[in-house]
């Protein structure tokens, strides 16, 4: 085949790979165990109240009103100089309602441009059920790719899945990115689409091992796929980010943390396809072959 | 240059262009379902609006049972269709959930509020004097006279209150009683006789529908039992229009880029699949419209994402395209053996995007369920265009003989 030079092996510079993840999963998961996620509203129950004044306004007059409600300590965000994000306990109706008449009097007429409420049995079912869908989801491809390839090229793609939600959950928790259930959607997309990545590359891989040389070792093999099919890896990875990169400059600040993190998780998938699923799959193919004879001998 | 061939590409450009205008721009004013992305509903994080969960508590009075939270069910809807809402939403979810979905309205905290509060079910005399209440009402039926077949309503009192309502009778023959839900009248029958046992008709009425429609109001007068909010969100109609406007400008912007990419990359078939971008975006839009489906912020950004992934199979297939003229093969069976080749990866791999869709379909609840919606459409219908239609044009192109340097190929 022309244009057949290859700068790197992929296969025998895996430590390499490896110690690239492990060096970006690592502080994530100390900060996950030690600060944990922001999790919004969706999650833990709470009030949310996206306000615009009609004057400029500024957070210390909003807290001043919020301090006669005991709410001193609420979460306020300004964006622009008449837009406000409050985020407290969660508020009865009654409360709701005197604390945006009380805002409206006392700062000169406000307009409640979103006001959600989340109670926290809803909140822990939310958090349930999105765990649930992971898992559900998890097992169901695993269950796939055994079926269409080999079990241990699913299990090879799970983990680098599971490498791709780590760093998007690391990076989440690092910066206390607020989490809510468009997040838990990113994270399900990102499994669906980093999947695709690792599947393309082993189609590849069980293409050439059918059209096998002789004397072709599996390390080549899988190096050899991996170039072939790594200009798609690229370019797809591209069309997508290009799409997602627009939303996230232009798009509305609803979505924006969801975009974020399909950004995040997108890159880190196009990563752990190329580098991370088909070494570990050579890793555990090498393992088996090496403990074939051992168990002919006992 | 081979002119039928030419002539049809034509064709096909000129009917997809035609499309495309009649599908955004309202060119024919008159024709109601043209643009036809006006049909396409949106959600109400797009259109503003109210989305609550309701909970039935149990008290002291009374317990939730399975009739008093359809009861409770009948009330808010009738207290909804007060607001003059059009298309609400009112689901009952699990054993006491109630979900309530008002779209475009002007004060939804003051709806939340209506909805909730208990009503008030009051049977005055004609001073205005409150004799009963809806308290002291067992039921109310619908039926049918035995002897006449007039359609009429039972009400049957509670002891104590049949107790009253047999004085109250007694007193006020050949006079109305007025019924009056949350102070406006609902029925004024006049009162025949003495009714000494708690149970009276009120009749006549046009048909059955009719006396079950009010055996419902009376039925359900108070919430028969108590409501908690258990999660609501509320989105203004002017938020839910910026969100919108903001989406669409940045989803022109990610289409550009695409597109601009794609020719770059892959010269004459990345035009090719831009064009088949393009038709695959309208067929998508269409099924939408089709297919009634809510359009969320989400949902629109799982759609713009499904455009980034529709030209991966073309990508896929023209990586592999290219490798075969490398290989030496003449640009028609290079083509074919590109798409066949590719076919396998772009099935197996899209697969496990439709089960990753499914498993959010079936967890996920609201705009999630419409994240998940417009994937999933995205993906069925990008392996047609990217498919199909690609191969179909590229065939076309190369057999029309308009192009015949392998390099606008990419080769």
């Amino acid at each position: 085949m022309l244009r057949d030079k290859k700068p790197f092996h992929f296969i025998k510079l895996r430590k390499i790979w490896y110690v690239i993840s492990i060096l970006v999963i690592v502080p994530g998961i100390i900060s996950l165990f030690s600060q944990g996620l922001n999790l919004g509203i969706d999650f833990r129950g709470g009030s949310l109240l996206d306000l615009r004044f009609n004057q400029p306004t500024e957070v210390e007059q909003v807290r001043g009103v919020l301090a006669d409600f005991g709410l001193e300590g609420a979460s306020i965000q300004r964006s622009g100089e008449t837009d406000f994000l409050i985020r407290t306990r969660e508020l009865t109706e009654d409360e709701n309602l005197t604390i945006v008449q009380n805002l409206d009097q006392k700062l000169g007429g406000v307009t409640v441009q979103r006001n959600e409420r989340v109670g926290p049995v809803i909140g822990q079912e939310l958090l349930r059920k999105a765990l649930l869908a992971l898992g559900v989801a998890s097992i169901l491809m695993v269950v796939y790719i055994a079926w269409r390839f080999e079990f241990k090229q699913g299990i090879a793609a799970i983990i680098a899945l599971l490498h791709d939600t780590l760093v998007i959950l690391g990076i989440f928790s690092i910066f206390q990115i607020e989490v809510d259930s468009t997040f838990v959607a990113a994270v399900l997309t990102i499994i669906g689409y980093s999947i695709n990545d690792t599947i393309v590359i082993f189609d590849r891989i069980r293409e050439n091992m059918h059209n096998r040389k002789k004397g072709e070792v599996l390390e080549d093999i899988i190096n050899n796929s991996l170039w072939q099919t790594l200009a798609r890896s690229i370019n797809t990875v591209l069309t997508v980010i290009l799409v997602l990169v627009a939303l996230f400059l232009l798009g509305g600040a609803t979505i924006h943390n969801m975009v974020l993190a399909l950004l995040i998780g997108v890159s880190s998938g196009a990563y752990s396809s190329i580098f991370n699923a088909s070494p570990l799959w050579y890793d555990f193919k090498k393992v088996e072959e090496r403990s074939k004879p051992r168990g002919a001998r006992a | 240059m081979k002119w039928d061939k030419l002539l049809k590409l034509i064709v096909i450009i000129a009917v997809v262009a035609v499309v495309a205008i009649l599908a955004v721009k309202p060119v024919i004013p008159d024709v109601k379902w043209l643009p036809f992305t006006k049909l396409i509903k949106q959600g109400l994080d797009i259109q503003g609006g109210v989305h609550v969960v309701l909970e039935a508590q149990d008290t002291p009075d009374s317990p939730v049972t399975p009739d008093s939270v359809k009861r409770a069910m009948a009330v808010i809807e009738n207290r909804v269709n007060a607001f003059g809402v059009a298309e609400p939403i009112i689901q009952q979810q699990g054993d006491r959930r109630i979900i309530v979905e008002l779209a475009g309205i002007k004060d939804p905290d003051e709806a939340v509020r209506n909805m909730i509060k208990t009503a008030y079910l009051e049977f005055k005399t004609e001073d205005g004097t409150t004799v009963l209440t809806g308290r002291q009402l067992k039921t109310a039926t619908e039926g049918k006279n035995p002897q006449s077949g007039v359609a009429e309503v039972n009400l049957e009192f509670e002891p104590d209150g049949a107790k009253i309502f047999a004085d109250v009778t007694a007193a006020n023959v050949g006079k109305p009683i007025y019924i009056l839900l949350d102070n406006q009248v609902l029925q004024a029958p006049n009162v025949k006789e003495p009714i000494p046992n708690g149970k009276a008709q009120i009749s006549p009425y046009e048909s059955l529908e009719a006396a079950h429609n009010v055996a419902i109001l009376l039925r359900s007068g108070a919430l028969p039992v108590k409501l908690d909010v258990m999660e609501k969100r509320t989105v203004g109609p002017t938020l839910g229009a910026d969100s919108l406007d903001k989406s669409i400008k940045a989803g022109i912007a990610g289409l550009i880029a695409i597109l601009v990419f794609m020719v770059l990359y892959y010269r004459l078939p990345g035009l090719v699949a831009d064009f088949a971008l393009i038709t695959y975006a309208l067929i998508v839009l269409l099924i939408f419209a089709a297919l009634h489906v809510t359009m969320t912020l989400p949902g629109i950004a799982g759609f713009l994402l499904s455009l980034g992934m529709a030209v991966d199979a073309n990508v896929i297939i023209f990586e592999r395209f290219r490798e075969e003229m490398w290989a030496g093969k003449t640009l028609r069976s290079a083509i074919d053996a590109g798409f066949k080749r590719a076919f396998v990866a772009i099935f197996d791999s899209n697969v496990t995007t439709l089960i990753a869709a499914a498993v959010l379909y079936y967890f996920g609840t609201g705009p999630i369920k419409g994240f998940a919606v417009t994937l999933s459409i995205g993906i069925l219908a990008s392996m047609f265009t990217a498919i199909t239609m690609t191969r179909y044009l590229l065939h076309l192109v190369a057999g029309s003989n308009l192009v015949r340097n392998a390099k606008m190929y990419g080769a």
